[in-house]
C-alpha cells in the first residue's frame, strides 16, 4: 500500500502536465467544434451541433490545405530519407578524413527550422543578388510563385532535416554486419546491387520507420511556411497547422480551429497506427 | 604467374583512381550541403551595400563584424538567446526530474493501473502538440502566464517519450542489487538517487540533449504566447530580426549564425549523447 501511495506520487507531476496540457484541450477541441464563434466579439457563442463539422470538413479551404499538406510530405519525405541513406551509403567506407565528411553531412542537425528559413528565405531573395545572377529568376520571384513556392518551402525543409535523416540512416547502416556485405563482394556482387539487395532489405526497418514518422513530422510542420510563405500565394503553401493558426489568431474562430485541430489529429492518428503496424513486423522479423 | 601480376599491376592505379572519384563525390555533396550555411556566414560579414552588389560576393575579402554587433544589441540577440537559454535549461531540467520519477515508478514498483497508466503515458506521444494549442492558450491566458517563462515552459516540463525512456534504463538494472540495496537498509528514494539514477546516467544524457534540442527549436508556441522582446525566444527573435532589418540582410544573417552557433557547439560536445537520444526515439514504438 505504501508502495502504491509513492508509484502515484512519482507519476502524478508528469500526469497534471499531461491532463492539463494535452488531454483537456485535445478533448475540448471536440466539444469547441459543436459552437459556432459569433462574428462579432461579445455576442454569445451559438451551438450548432455537428453542422460546423460538416461545413468546414467539406469546404474548399480545408480540402485545398488537406492536399497542400498531403503534397507537402511527399516532396519531403520520400526525397529527404532518399538523400539521407544515399549520403550514409557514401560514408560508411574506410577512407582517410571520412569523419569530416560525417560531421558535414550531420551538421543541419544544428539549424532549427527558423534558422533554415531565414536562410533559404535569404538564398531566394530575388534582391540579393544569387539568383538573378544565376539567372535562375522567375516572374513573380519563387516564393511568391504559385508554381515554386511550395517546392522552395519542402526543399529547405528537406535540407534542414538531412542532418537527422543522416544519422537515422547511419546508425542503421553501422548495425548491418560488415561481413555480409564482404560476402556480397566476394559473391561479386558490384556497388549498386549491394546496395539494391543487402542494404535496402537490412535497412528497411529503419527506412519503414523513417516514412511513417517523417510523415508525421512533415504533416506538423509549421514554422517554415509561416516565415517563407504565410501560406501564400493564394493559399497554395496554406497547410493544416497554418490554416489551424491563422483561423486561431487572425479570425479568433476557436471553433473552426478545433474542428480543424482535429482533422489533424485524425491523419496523424492514421499515420501512427500504420508505423505501430510495421514496428510490430519489424520486431517479429528482427527475433 | 605472370597473368597475376598484370592484374596486380593495373590494380593499385585502379584503386587510385576509385578513391580519388570517391573523395572527388564526398567533397561535391559536402559543398551542396554546406554552401547554405557558407551564404549565410559570407552574407554577414559584409557590408550592407554590398549584400545586393551583382555578381554576388562569394568570398568576403573585407570582412566587417559591424552586423554582428548590430545584431547582438540594437537587434536584442543578446536578450533573445538568453531567454531561450532559460527556457530550453527549465524544461530540459524538468523534463528530466518528472522521467526519471515516473520511469522508476513504472520499472520497480508495483501498484493498482500500472498498465493503464503505462498506456496514458505512450498515449501523449499520439497527440501532436498543434492539436492542443486552442484551449493551451486560453489556459495560459487565464492562469496570468501570457508572456511569461511559465507559459513558455510548464506546458513541456513532462513527456510520454522521457517515462519511457528511463524506464527501459531502470529495467536494465540488474534485480540483484536491488536486494542488495534493500538488505543495506535503501529506501527507494535513496536507492533511485544512489544507484538507479547513476546507473541510468547514459539514458538521461540523451533524454537531456534531445529535451534541450527541441526546446531550443521551438516555434509555434513562443511565438503565440510572447508579445515583446523581454520574453522572445531566439527562434522568434530571428523572425522579429528579419522583419526589423529588411534593409539589413547582413544583420539578420548575423543573427542567424548568432543562433545556431550554441547548438552547433552543443552538438559537437555531446553528438554521442544526441545520437543516441535520436535512435532511442527510432525504436521508441
Amino acid at each position: 500500500m505504501r508502495e502504491a501511495g509513492l508509484a502515484y506520487a512519482l507519476v502524478l507531476p508528469s500526469l497534471v502536465v499531461f491532463g492539463a496540457f494535452i488531454f483537456y484541450p485535445f478533448v475540448r477541441n471536440f466539444y469547441l467544434g459543436f459552437f459556432r464563434t459569433p462574428p462579432f466579439p461579445g455576442l454569445p457563442k451559438k451551438g450548432v451541433g455537428l453542422t460546423q463539422y460538416r461545413e468546414v470538413l467539406t469546404s474548399h479551404d480545408f480540402l485545398n490545405s488537406v492536399k497542400v499538406t498531403v503534397l507537402f510530405a511527399v516532396y519531403t519525405v520520400p526525397t529527404g530519407i532518399a538523400a539521407g541513406l544515399g549520403l550514409a551509403v557514401l560514408a560508411h567506407q574506410k577512407l582517410r578524413g571520412i569523419g569530416i565528411y560525417r560531421t558535414i553531412f550531420s551538421s543541419t542537425v544544428a539549424t532549427s527550422v527558423a534558422v533554415a528559413s531565414v536562410i533559404f528565405g535569404t538564398l531566394l531573395n530575388p534582391n540579393v543578388g544569387l539568383l538573378p545572377w544565376l539567372g535562375l529568376q522567375t516572374n513573380p520571384s519563387i516564393l511568391q510563385n504559385p508554381s515554386w513556392a511550395l517546392l522552395a518551402v519542402a526543399i529547405t525543409t528537406i535540407w534542414q532535416n538531412l542532418g537527422l535523416s543522416f544519422i537515422l540512416m547511419s546508425s542503421g547502416l553501422q548495425a548491418i554486419p560488415d561481413e555480409l556485405l564482404e560476402a556480397a563482394q566476394i559473391d561479386g556482387a558490384g556497388a549498386w546491387s549491394r546496395f539494391r539487395n543487402v542494404i535496402v532489405p537490412l535497412l528497411s526497418p529503419t527506412i519503414f520507420f523513417a516514412v511513417v514518422v517523417g510523415s508525421i513530422f512533415a504533416f506538423q510542420s509549421f514554422g517554415q511556411i509561416e516565415l517563407l510563405t504565410q501560406g501564400g500565394p493564394t493559399k497554395h503553401t496554406n497547410v493544416l497547422t497554418y490554416f489551424i493558426y491563422t483561423t486561431l489568431q487572425q479570425q479568433q474562430d476557436d471553433g473552426k480551429a478545433a474542428v480543424l485541430a482535429i482533422a489533424l489529429f485524425g491523419i496523424t492518428l492514421l499515420l501512427t497506427l500504420v508505423q505501430m503496424r510495421l514496428l510490430e513486423r519489424r520486431v517479429f522479423y528482427a527475433r | 604467374m605472370r597473368g597475376e601480376a598484370g592484374v596486380t599491376e593495373g590494380r593499385p592505379v585502379r584503386r587510385r583512381f576509385a578513391i580519388v572519384a570517391r573523395y572527388a563525390l564526398l567533397t561535391v555533396l559536402a559543398a551542396i550541403v554546406l554552401f547554405p550555411v557558407y551564404m549565410a556566414v559570407v552574407g554577414s560579414l559584409l557590408k550592407t551595400e554590398q549584400i545586393t552588389s551583382r555578381p554576388p560576393t562569394m568570398l568576403p575579402t573585407h570582412p566587417t563584424w559591424d552586423s554582428y554587433s548590430t545584431a547582438w544589441s540594437a537587434g536584442h540577440l543578446a536578450t533573445y538567446l538568453r531567454n531561450s537559454a532559460i527556457v530550453a535549461v527549465i524544461i530540459t531540467c524538468g523534463q528530466v526530474v518528472t522521467a526519471i520519477l515516473a520511469g522508476y515508478a513504472f520499472a520497480f514498483l508495483e501498484f493498482p493501473f500500472r498498465r493503464t497508466l503505462f498506456v496514458v503515458f505512450i498515449a501523449t506521444l499520439m497527440v501532436p502538440f498543434e492539436v492542443t494549442i486552442i484551449t493551451n492558450l486560453n489556459t495560459i491566458v487565464s492562469l496570468h502566464w501570457y508572456n511569461t517563462y511559465a507559459g513558455l515552459t510548464v506546458p513541456f516540463l513532462a513527456t510520454g517519450f522521457g517515462a519511457f525512456l528511463l524506464r527501459q534504463a531502470f529495467l536494465g538494472i540488474p534485480r540483484d542489487l536491488q536486494d542488495a540495496a534493500a538488505l543495506d537498509g535503501y529506501g527507494h528514494l535513496r536507492f533511485m538517487t544512489r544507484v538507479a539514477v547513476p546507473l541510468a546516467r547514459p539514458a538521461i544524457a540523451a533524454l537531456a540533449v534531445f529535451g534541450f534540442l527541441s526546446a531550443w527549436n521551438q516555434y509555434l508556441w513562443p511565438l503565440l504566447i510572447t508579445k515583446n522582446d523581454q520574453l522572445r525566444t531566439v527562434q522568434i527573435g530571428l523572425r522579429q530580426l528579419r522583419a526589423t532589418s529588411i534593409e539589413q540582410v547582413n544583420v539578420t544573417l548575423a543573427g542567424v549564425v548568432l543562433a545556431a552557433l550554441p547548438l552547433v557547439v552543443l552538438l559537437v560536445v555531446f553528438q554521442k549523447q544526441l545520437v543516441r537520444g535520436l535512435t532511442a526515439g527510432a525504436v521508441k514504438g
